[in-house]
């Protein structure tokens, strides 16, 4: 093991370290939920019953707290019963870990209660679908207007005041009215994960825009480029790994969104399910359903990050084999020469500081 | 003053007098008349430039000096037409200019290749924005790579390369434009001493084998002196021109000429010029940080 400091201040952990660390960071929670559910001292504030014995409303099977339970036996012993049994339990909203661990499994192939109902598989894609068409439809308006404010100071000034304003109205106030307008579909979930987006978006992309180094613009300008071509030629690719970056955070905010959205008019999606499943009190459905949309959102997110490294190699990221393979040309045969072995035509410069 | 006896700076030898007489003859490529730049300040107005007139004839290479604050990145900054003059104006071959154009091509101080592309796609981009095919504009492109030592670096990236190096495709990006003046800004002026040293040698090699005519910002004494046929010194507040020196220093140069006499009174020049007060050190407001007696006893 490297002899590292454990507390150094701004500073990468060892590889290796780095890792466990990550592992640990969700063993840990998972660990502390473990040991909540299966130690039954540390907490278990209820009794399940195993046994009623002569008690008139216990019943088997059934959870009463602690209190209740002793003070129902001292009565049935003062009455010479049948003492009545029970282990110690943890309440019904939460369930142990393999509980839910079978839930993740079991939630997709049981089948809904009535006909009409989705699956949940059905849900959860109603639910993407939602994001991603409220994330899409944002971003084709949001993204072109955000790039053309950081640009343009006309257009900045024009649009950039109001969007101010209005994104500090909480895109939910908008549900009674977006239902009034666009009916009782997908329509208003879209519009308010529209509404929860684009205008951050807008600013986000904007503010952003307008970082790209002026000297990059400067020297492209005495090359002879302006106009048009100095936007599409220099603006754009110097901040594209940038505005990606913050598409991956919109997104993200865009997921939030969704569970607001999805109970305005008719409950449906993924949320509709883990009401549902809360109101027949099977909550590993409810924990399962939430650790889905965890997932996925994380999953997501660590994918576009793969692609991203993979994308922008000029910025530091580096193409694995299956990007290089589609994306890279064959290398020209000079490089493929200067590659060879045992040939350096240049000197090349000592480094300099 | 000096501890060896140096010549006069303007006394020329029969060789420098006559490439003199011959650049004079040569048509002026660039030219700044009367420029004045006037910036508004909290008192007014700050007028960071005041009637500076320079001209460069072809394949002359022109060096801008001054102290710090004389405006000397502002002037290079309206030549090229990043910034405008509030009065005056800029000639390239006898048209006025006031915006930037492929014809002035400038070199930063800082690095500003474009990060997203390979070197050989940051040569070939003012000739694919001048409208020339990609093919055409690959095969120039790598002419000036070549020229600059970097063949076998064509398709690396931006962030591959050293300062030196990155400093070296700056100039063969502006060269590939074929442009008639090539304005740096200080272009070596982030580099370490020996790099920069190299990078001197490489540009009057590259100054020597094409048709361009170059106007430099330096700081730098030797490097001024090292490298120009003449030098504008700017003084400041405003800044204004103080002298146009003829280097008398004969061509072509090589670092042995450092410490020749005709090299040194020019040097010499330059610091009664830049640093008039030389010879009265600034003095510093002083500390005690220990107590005296204590050493002496």
């Amino acid at each position: 093991m490297s002899h590292a400091p454990w507390l150094a201040i701004r500073k990468e952990p060892p590889a290796r370290r780095s890792a466990i660390l990550t592992v640990l960071s969700f063993v840990l929670p998972l660990v502390i939920w473990c040991l909540v559910s299966y130690v039954p001292f540390i907490w278990h504030p209820l009794v399940e019953i195993t046994d009623s014995g002569d008690s008139i409303y216990l019943e088997k099977g059934g959870l009463v707290d602690r209190a209740s339970f002793e003070q129902e036996n001292a009565r049935i012993a003062s009455e010479n019963g049948r003492q009545a049994r029970g282990v110690r339990a943890n309440p019904v909203y939460l369930p142990a870990p393999h509980e839910v661990a079978r839930a993740m499994y079991t939630a997709f192939t049981t089948e809904p209660r009535r006909p009409e109902e989705p699956w949940l598989h059905e849900s959860l894609w109603h639910s993407i679908r939602v994001v991603f068409l409220a994330f899409w439809i944002s971003s084709i308006i949001g993204v072109p207007l955000g790039i053309l404010c950081g640009v343009f100071g006309l257009i900045s000034k024009l649009f950039e005041p109001f969007i101010e304003f209005f994104r500090y109205l909480p895109a939910p106030v908008f549900g009674a009215l977006a239902v009034a307008v666009l009916g009782i579909g997908d329509g208003p979930k879209i519009a308010i994960i529209f509404i929860g987006t684009f205008f951050q978006q807008v600013l986000v992309i904007a503010n952003t825009t307008r970082k790209v180094e002026p000297a990059l613009i400067e020297a492209a300008q005495t090359l002879g480029a302006r106009g048009a071509t100095l936007v599409r030629r220099v603006v754009l690719p110097a901040i594209s790994p940038h505005i990606y970056r913050d598409m991956r955070i919109l997104l993200g905010w865009a997921w939030t969104y969704l569970i607001v959205a999805e109970v305005v008019g008719a409950s449906t999606g993924i949320t509709w399910f883990i009401n549902q499943q809360a109101k027949y009190r099977i909550y590993e459905n409810v924990y399962a359903a939430i650790l889905i949309i965890g997932v996925i959102g994380f999953g997501t997110d660590y994918l576009l990050g793969v692609i991203e490294k993979n994308l922008f190699v000029w910025n530091g990221g580096r193409r694995n084999r299956f990007f290089r393979f589609i994306m890279d040309p064959a290398p020209p045969i000079r490089a493929r020469a200067a590659a060879a072995p045992g040939r350096s035509a240049i000197v090349r410069e000592p480094s300099e500081g | 003053m000096h501890a060896i006896e140096l010549p006069s700076y303007k006394e020329q030898s029969p060789e420098v007098a006559d490439r003199m007489a011959r650049l004079r003859e040569r048509p002026v490529i660039m030219e700044a008349r009367s420029i004045t730049k006037r910036f508004p300040s909290e008192q007014g107005e700050n007028t960071a430039l005041l009637n500076v007139s320079l001209h460069a004839r072809r394949r002359e290479f022109l060096s801008i000096i001054g102290p710090s604050g004389c405006g000397k990145s502002t002037l290079i900054r309206i030549l090229a037409g990043l910034e405008s003059a509030t009065e005056g104006a800029v000639l390239l071959e006898g048209k006025v200019v006031s915006v930037p154009g492929p014809e002035r091509g400038m070199v930063f101080q800082g690095y500003t290749l474009f990060p997203w592309l390979t070197i050989k796609r940051n040569v070939m981009f003012g000739l694919q924005v001048g409208g020339l095919s990609d093919m055409l504009a690959e095969s120039e492109a790598m002419q000036w790579i070549e020229m600059v030592g970097l063949a076998d670096f064509a398709d690396h990236y931006p962030h591959q390369l050293s300062g030196g190096m990155k400093q070296r495709v700056a100039i063969a990006r502006a060269l590939a434009n074929r442009p008639r003046v090539l304005l740096m800004d200080e272009p070596f002026g982030a580099l370490d001493a020996q790099t920069r040293a190299r990078m001197q040698s490489y540009l009057l090699q590259i100054w020597r084998k094409v048709d361009i005519t170059i106007i430099f910002i330096t700081h730098d004494l030797d490097e001024a002196v090292y490298l120009s046929d003449r030098i504008l010194v700017l003084k400041a507040n405003p800044g204004e021109v103080a002298e146009l020196i003829e280097v008398p220093v004969p061509q072509p140069r090589s670092p042995k000429q450092f410490l020749s006499l005709e090299f040194l009174a020019v040097k010499a020049r330059l610091e009664e010029l830049i640093h008039p007060d030389s010879g009265v050190e600034d003095e510093l407001p002083m500390l005690r940080l220990t107590c005296v007696d204590d050493e002496v006893t």
